[in-house]
């Protein structure tokens, strides 16, 4: 039955919507096109080409600080999510115990604190631990990126958990298995794509962080965010544009497949 | 005797020292390398500026004193500081203009996703979430391609012959108001979606039923309900635009700086760590106060619900 009157429509809302999902959109698509283009400028079109993107490819710079933030992101997202899994299976699936809340708020802190402050206080300590130890290496960075990423793998694992109730896991126990055992074949398959998640998520921030590296690293220790700030400043030809598309495309892949992934549970549930 | 009361007991003591002991690493790690270092730099503010920047270790409260006064070098003379009052205002402006500027068109947008059929909402959600899960600083570079001289809307304006010039836009207030908007727009529609796709519409229909407005039911009924999520996506907001670093750094050039930008100054060009130390605990009080205000404002709201 066709209804006459919508309860639900506001006017005017659609179009402000369709807008602001144009808008958001532009500048990208406007970068990503341009970044095809053989001519000098990032505002005139002069023709197709894949010049910038083998321009980028030879850049030694540019591949040596994607390798660099790989790496770190890498490890990073690893760290935290192991850190993350650990501390979601501490706080769920419980009644409130004394520190539970303490362990929520030190948890979620990271997401609270001005990223600028973290970089600031991170600078200060990591200069004083450098002259101590006289260790210069990329560990900084990665301890920095493990801490702030923990918020984000935690939140995907946590949601999954508290999903899932603890009969399987009672079932195995009335079987005998021990506790390692219980957690490797029915917690840990079960919460898998939760963790995978948020593995995936830390990843990503990771990859994306500007402030904190570029307070923390060292003297050649620039990532593909902070080396692209620092050629910001200069002027700009389409070979940053290639090197966005490639970020973009990659940061698109891992998100497309975060999407699928934390869709699953709702699934099973219908 | 051992009381099956007692076993437990032990039972449940056993089972929160193991959760503490699970949650262990991921608390050391975060104490360790991102909430602890807070309590350095709250030290760091009252200590005296080295050098060569970093600090000497005697207690000194210049670097609070410089937060608010400037001494002038030559004859000690105490003025207050105008240009750190001007940053902090221009920060608090702009986190503002920028959070209102999110709600304007973060609304109708969430409203639009809520009113979706809903197989079809996640696929407008996964649409809003994809700029915010891409680089930070690559939109930044996109908005700044879109508004240069020599950028997109320029060309065009000039191609039509609407302008004679190109319109300064980078480096002004606005460009980094512009570029805020569109980096922390996800973090407004976010919540707002949540509040809104909650909302019962028979309220709605009641609300016409009586002979309500769309504007009147829109205010009256809709606004009121999703007070929370309105209240939680200004928070998110205006808290990271108030302490923003990239945008204004790109977009703003050297002049138009944000609290962010003055705070690195002070570990950079200007050396003066006691006062980078003291501005960043002036932020970060600032950003406590907007928090509070939240969570008093959610229980409040919470509480309403209820009753």
């Amino acid at each position: 039955m066709a209804k006459s009157f919508s309860i639900k429509r506001q006017p005017g809302f659609a179009t402000i919507a369709m807008f602001c999902f144009f808008l958001l959109y532009l500048p990208i698509a406007t970068l990503v096109v341009y970044s095809f283009n053989s001519g000098m400028s990032i505002a005139t079109w002069e023709g197709f080409s894949f010049r910038w993107f083998e321009s980028a490819w030879n850049n030694q710079q540019v591949v040596e600080a994607s390798w660099r933030s790989l790496k770190i992101a890498a490890v990073a997202a690893i760290i935290a999510t192991a850190c993350a899994t650990l501390a979601a299976i501490a706080t769920t699936r419980t009644g409130p115990y004394r520190g539970l809340t303490f362990k929520y708020s030190v948890i979620n802190m990271p997401l609270l604190v001005p990223e600028i402050v973290t970089a600031v206080a991170l600078l200060i300590l990591f200069s004083r631990v450098k002259v101590w130890t006289g260790y210069s290496g990329l560990g900084y960075l990665i301890v920095a990126h493990s801490a702030f990423c923990v918020p984000f793998a935690y939140m995907p694992i946590r949601a999954r958990l508290e999903s899932m109730d603890l009969s399987l896991e009672k079932a195995a126990a009335d079987l005998y298995a021990s506790s390692f055992q219980t957690f490797r074949y029915v917690t840990l398959p079960l919460l898998w794509p939760g963790i995978l998640a948020g593995l995936m998520l830390a990843f990503v921030i990771s990859l994306d962080d500007v402030v904190i590296t570029e307070f923390v690293k060292s003297g050649g220790q620039d990532t593909l965010p902070t080396y692209m700030l620092g050629q910001l400043r200069r002027v700009v030809t389409p070979e940053m544009n290639a090197i966005s598309t490639v970020f973009l495309v990659l940061s698109l892949a891992i998100v497309t497949l975060f999407f699928f992934l934390s869709r699953e549970p709702q699934k099973n549930n219908e | 005797m051992v009381s099956p009361q007692d076993v437990s007991e032990q039972r449940q003591k056993k089972e929160i020292r193991d959760r503490w002991f699970l949650s262990a690493p991921a608390l050391i790690l975060i104490l360790a390398a991102s909430v602890g270092p807070l309590v350095i730099v709250l030290l760091y503010s009252f200590l005296a500026p080295g050098n060569y920047g970093d600090v000497k270790w005697e207690f000194s409260t210049e670097g609070w004193f410089n937060v608010l006064f400037s001494r002038d070098i030559f004859d000690d003379t105490v003025s207050l500081a105008d240009a750190h009052f001007l940053i902090f205002w221009r920060s608090v402006k702009l986190a503002f203009a920028t959070t209102i500027f999110c709600l304007i068109f973060g609304f109708p947008t969430a409203y639009f996703i809520a009113t979706r059929a809903p197989h079809n909402r996640s696929l407008w959600l996964f649409l809003i979430t994809i700029p915010f899960w891409t680089n930070m600083l690559i939109r930044t570079f996109a908005i700044q391609e879109v508004i240069r001289s020599e950028g997109i809307i320029n060309t065009l304006l000039l191609k039509i012959g609407i302008i004679s010039a190109p319109i300064q836009m980078m480096f002004t207030d606005f460009a980094i108001m512009l570029g805020m908007t569109y980096v922390f727009l996800p973090l407004m529609v976010l919540p707002l979606y949540a509040s809104l796709e909650k909302l019962d519409f028979r309220l709605v229909e009641a609300g016409y039923d009586l002979y309500a407005s769309r504007f009147g039911v829109l205010w009256r009924i809709v606004i009121p309900l999703v007070k929370p999520g309105i209240i939680a996506g200004s928070i998110l907001v205006f808290v990271p635009a108030l302490s923003s670093y990239v945008v204004p750094r790109v977009l703003g050039g050297g002049k138009n700086l944000m609290v962010g930008n003055l705070i690195e100054l002070q570990f950079g060009q200007g050396r003066n760590w006691p006062l980078g130390a003291a501005l960043s605990v002036t932020l970060v009080i600032i950003v406590l106060f907007a928090m509070l205000y939240y969570v008093r404002n959610a229980s409040k709201s919470g509480g309403s619900a209820h009753g």
